[in-house]
C-alpha cells in the first residue's frame, strides 16, 4: 500500500497532449485534389486501401467528401485498389 | 462549351497503331461535334490496380477537351460500342479544376523542357 504512494514522478507524465489537428488543405490553400495522381491520395487510405476517418486525418468535412469523391473516381479507373492488403 | 477531361483504358494486346487510331476516332468525333481538344497525354502501359475482365494492365490515356455538353452523351456512345475500351470516366472541370490542369499542363511542359535540355 505504502509504496504505491511513494512512487512520485520529477516530470509530470507526458501524457499524449493531443496536438491540434489541421486541415491540410486549408493551411496549405489546395482547392482541387486531383483523382488521377494515386500516390497523393494513399494517404489518405489505410493498408487495406480503406479511406482514413476525419478523426485521424483532421482534415475538414468539405475537402474530406473531395477526397472521398477523388479516391472512388480513382478506384473506377483501376488506379487504386477497392480492397488489398499490405498496400503502402 | 464546358471544359471536360476523359480518361480511358485500352486493352493491352493492341498494337501502336490501333491504339492511335481508336484515340483519333474519339478525337475526329469531338471536332465534328465542334469541340475543341485541349491536351492529349498518353500514360501508356500500366498495371491496373485490380484485374478488369482478365486483363492485369491496361494502356491509359488523357484527352482534356472542351464541348458542347450534348457531345459529351454522344462520345459516351460510341466509347462504349467500341470493345476496345475497357473503362473510361469523363469528368466535367469545374474552375478549381481548371486552373489545376492548366498548373499541371504547364508543370509537365517546364519538366519535359527540362529533360531535353
Amino acid at each position: 500500500m505504502a509504496l504505491q504512494t511513494d512512487i512520485r514522478y520529477l516530470t509530470p507524465m507526458a501524457v499524449d497532449k493531443t496536438r491540434k489537428k489541421y486541415c491540410r488543405f486549408k493551411k496549405s490553400g489546395i482547392k482541387y485534389i486531383d483523382y488521377k495522381d494515386p500516390e497523393f491520395l494513399k494517404k489518405f487510405l489505410n493498408e487495406q486501401g480503406r479511406l482514413l476517418p476525419r478523426r485521424i486525418t483532421g482534415t475538414s468535412l468539405k475537402f474530406q467528401r473531395k477526397v472521398a469523391q477523388a479516391v472512388k473516381r480513382a478506384r473506377h479507373l483501376a488506379l487504386l485498389p477497392y480492397l488489398t492488403d499490405l498496400m503502402k | 462549351m464546358n471544359n471536360y477531361e476523359t480518361v480511358f483504358i485500352l486493352t493491352p494486346v493492341l498494337s501502336e497503331t490501333q491504339m492511335k487510331e481508336t484515340v483519333d476516332k474519339f478525337t475526329a468525333l469531338l471536332k465534328e461535334e465542334g469541340g475543341e481538344i485541349v491536351n492529349e497525354e498518353y500514360w501508356g502501359l500500366r498495371k491496373l490496380a485490380y484485374p478488369i475482365n482478365k486483363k492485369t494492365t491496361g494502356f491509359y490515356i488523357l484527352l482534356e477537351f472542351q464541348a458542347k455538353p450534348e457531345t459529351i452523351a454522344k462520345l459516351e456512345v460510341n466509347i462504349r460500342r467500341d470493345e476496345r475500351v475497357i473503362r473510361f470516366l469523363t469528368f466535367r472541370q469545374d474552375k478549381h479544376a481548371y486552373e489545376y490542369s492548366i498548373k499541371r499542363r504547364n508543370l509537365k511542359a517546364a519538366k519535359e523542357a527540362g529533360q531535353e535540355a
